[in-house]
């Protein structure tokens, strides 16, 4: 067998970058005794790290930071000794572009930073704006809200235990729970024809009252979507693996919990019944049979059975809005902040002034303040309005809970194993969108 | 696992069971209503401390004196009566009038009793933007006071660890949320766009990074100086 020879020019070179940020190569050579050094090294770039202690970088390009999450980790041995987070990489100014912006013009920006609960993010928005312009909205909006907040639940806690699942090496619960995951997005998708930027509020109402045949699709839905949960959990809550990877792993207790801010699904497992839907209710959720599950040790395992019992509850509350989805409006009756309908703006004078002025001015709320909460899959989103009495808040601020709830990992990951981190920071539910908005 | 019995904490336990279960507020007045009572308990301990109170759309918002923040937000956490054990949000709102004083906002929840709180407190164009820090009492502000210090450049006096969060710690435009900030930024895009360039990699160690890793004194003396030197972050 003939054997051919070749010879490989490899470009060895050390990393650099010249003060225009372009890399800088530094030719290696071999010594007398084979030793590669470098010709006219630079001085060393690195810290040259003595001790015991050893500094690793996570990010900001790792699938298993769920985004663009840098974390600084001291390591002694396996064990962390500190953590610096560093956020900030996907910040794009939303609350700026906010106050740009007319109340109507905002609901897509809402989309797009908790990009996995976009319809319970258009629907936090409108309420607060509503409270702003002292809206009441109509009996059958609200529960078709009610709606597209749950489903947006089920959707965010099914892409989190998926990635989970990933994170922690289980895959085929992944793939089971992210086909249901493509039902919802299907049922949206024909509701307000987006699947993941669903925009599916106004200021006032619902970009459009739900499709014929919409409330089968969804009984069909709630029908069989807790078979799939429970399959999920057959493969996972007494799997030895899944057990030995989340117990005892992150844990904070009730106090600390609140004190650090947590909310959601994070602070529930630690043992604090607070939900906003029961605690401050909105949208007539106390009117809705549904418990809270709460954990006791607050770590990564009871996040996983909180929020797993949560998929149940908010099916509960689904089949208890289908039974009483009522006829009627969807949208109020009140043109300076709702739409008239097309036919009638180019017919009736009265409704194209109101048209031109929306369109145009856009409504104006009076002057005032409102701060309105909600539950979100990973807490209390609260949106944060100011008004001056002109058609573009002076002050937009988004709540992001699961800002919040990630400043807390240094403590949370503190004594554990590095391959543990990937685990905690997993159980966050970050969404980094959100977290930089 | 202890076998003790579990006792999970229940918001609004120490109303007592003859509270009514909360409801939706619906017909909420534009002003009045119903004021949360620890506007009232704030004037009769700290009196003149209590600039104003207001109730906008159902929400008390209390205006107090911008020296004692720390102690009434001190108070309010360990009074029994109140114990507003939950910093939902810290944030600052500048107005369109630049003459108008920016408004630090502190949402704050009370799980015992259900309650929520707004507290603000005014800073004045014309003077330093300081404000004393909530930290030694909600560890959850943290990071909402370094954003709302890397966005509007307001001072959080007594935070550990003041610095940038949301931007680099490089950043020289300013502060972005405040209303002479240009949507797009203040410098041009190519400006924007050689500075991006003329980056230097080695300077996005934060001198906290450095400290852990001990290797500070080993760093070349130009580097050293920089980052030691403690160049200004913005402004």
């Amino acid at each position: 067998m003939a054997t051919t020879k070749r010879t490989v020019d490899v470009e060895l070179s050390t990393t650099g970058l010249d003060a225009r940020g372009r890399p800088q190569r530094v030719p290696l050579v071999t010594d007398a005794a084979g030793n590669v050094v470098t010709l006219d090294a630079p001085p060393a770039l690195e810290p040259d790290l003595e001790g015991d202690h050893m500094l690793i970088n996570i990010g900001p390009q790792h699938p298993a930071t769920h985004g663009v999450l840098r974390l600084v980790l001291e390591l002694d041995g396996e064990t962390v000794v500190r953590c610096i987070p560093h956020i900030g990489y996907l910040h794009c100014g939303f609350e700026k572009t906010g106050e740009y912006r007319q109340y109507n013009q905002i609901i897509p920006y809402t989309d797009r930073e908790d990009y996995l609960n976009s319809p319970g993010n258009n629907v936090a928005f409108v309420l607060g704006a509503e409270r702003l312009f002292g809206i009441e909205i109509t009996e059958r909006c609200k529960v078709l809200r009610v709606i597209a907040s749950e489903l947006s639940r089920i959707i965010s806690h099914c892409v989190w235990l998926g990635t989970f699942c990933i994170d922690i090496g289980a895959f085929t619960p992944f793939l089971w729970i992210f086909q249901q995951r493509e039902r919802v997005y299907t049922m949206l998708e024909s509701w307000c024809g987006a699947r993941l930027t669903t925009s599916v509020t106004r200021v006032g109402g619902m970009i459009a009252d739900i499709p014929d045949g919409w409330t089968d699709d969804l009984a069909n839905f709630v029908r069989t979507f807790p078979k799939v949960v429970a399959e999920c959990e057959t493969m996972l809550s007494k799997n030895a693996i899944w057990v030995g990877r989340t117990v005892g792993l992150g844990a904070m207790s009730a106090d600390e919990a609140v004190n650090y801010g947590l909310s959601g699904p994070m602070l529930r497992a630690s043992g604090v019944a607070y939900d906003v839907r029961k605690d401050f209710p909105y949208l007539d959720y106390e009117t809705y049979d549904f418990d809270v599950p709460v954990g006791q040790a607050g770590d990564v395992y009871d996040r996983y059975l909180v929020r797993v019992e949560e998929l149940k509850q908010s099916v509960r509350i689904l089949e208890q809005a289908l039974k009483r989805l009522p006829d009627g409006p969807v949208n109020v009756d009140d043109h300076r902040v709702i739409l008239p309908p097309k036919s009638k703006a180019t017919s009736d004078m009265e409704s194209m002034i109101h048209h031109f002025k929306q369109v145009m001015e856009g409504p104006r709320p009076p002057i005032g303040e409102a701060y309105v909460a909600v539950e979100s899959p990973k807490g209390e989103k609260g949106y944060y309005m100011v008004s001056d009495g002109t058609s573009k808040p002076v002050r937009w601020r988004i709540r992001p809970p699961s800002f919040v709830n990630l400043s807390a990992i240094p403590k949370m990951v503190e004594g554990h194993l590095l391959s543990d981190v990937i685990a905690i920071n997993a159980s966050i539910d970050i969404v980094m969108g959100e977290i930089d908005r | 696992m202890s076998d003790a019995p579990f006792t999970p904490v229940l918001a609004g336990y120490a109303a007592g069971s003859e509270q009514p279960a909360p409801v939706t507020p619906k017909n909420v007045p534009y002003h009045g209503g119903p004021t949360n009572p620890s506007a009232g308990a704030l004037k009769a301990r700290f009196g003149d401390a209590i600039v104003r109170v207001d109730v906008v759309w159902g929400e008390t918002t209390v205006i107090v004196d911008r020296a004692r923040v720390n102690e009434i937000v001190r108070w309010l956490h360990d009074d029994p009566q109140q114990r507003y054990d939950y910093c939902s949000d810290i944030t600052a709102v500048e107005f369109r009038d630049l003459e108008r004083p920016i408004e630090v906002v502190w949402h704050l929840r009370s799980i015992p009793f259900r309650r929520f709180l707004r507290l603000k407190t005014l800073l004045p164009k014309g003077q330093p933007l300081a404000v004393p820090s909530v930290y030694d009492i909600y560890r959850g502000a943290d990071w909402l006071e370094r954003e709302c210090y890397d966005m509007f450049g307001i001072r959080f006096e007594g935070h550990p660890d003041l610095r940038r969060l949301l931007m680099w710690e490089q950043y020289k435009e300013g502060f972005p949320l405040r209303k002479d900030f240009p949507m797009r930024g203040r410098f041009s895009r190519s400006e924007q766009l050689r500075q991006a360039l003329a980056q230097n990699p080695e300077t996005r160690y934060s001198m906290e990074e450095l400290s852990i890793a001990e290797a500070f004194e080993d760093l070349p003396a130009d580097m050293r100086q920089r980052l030691g030197g403690g160049e200004k972050v913005g402004e």
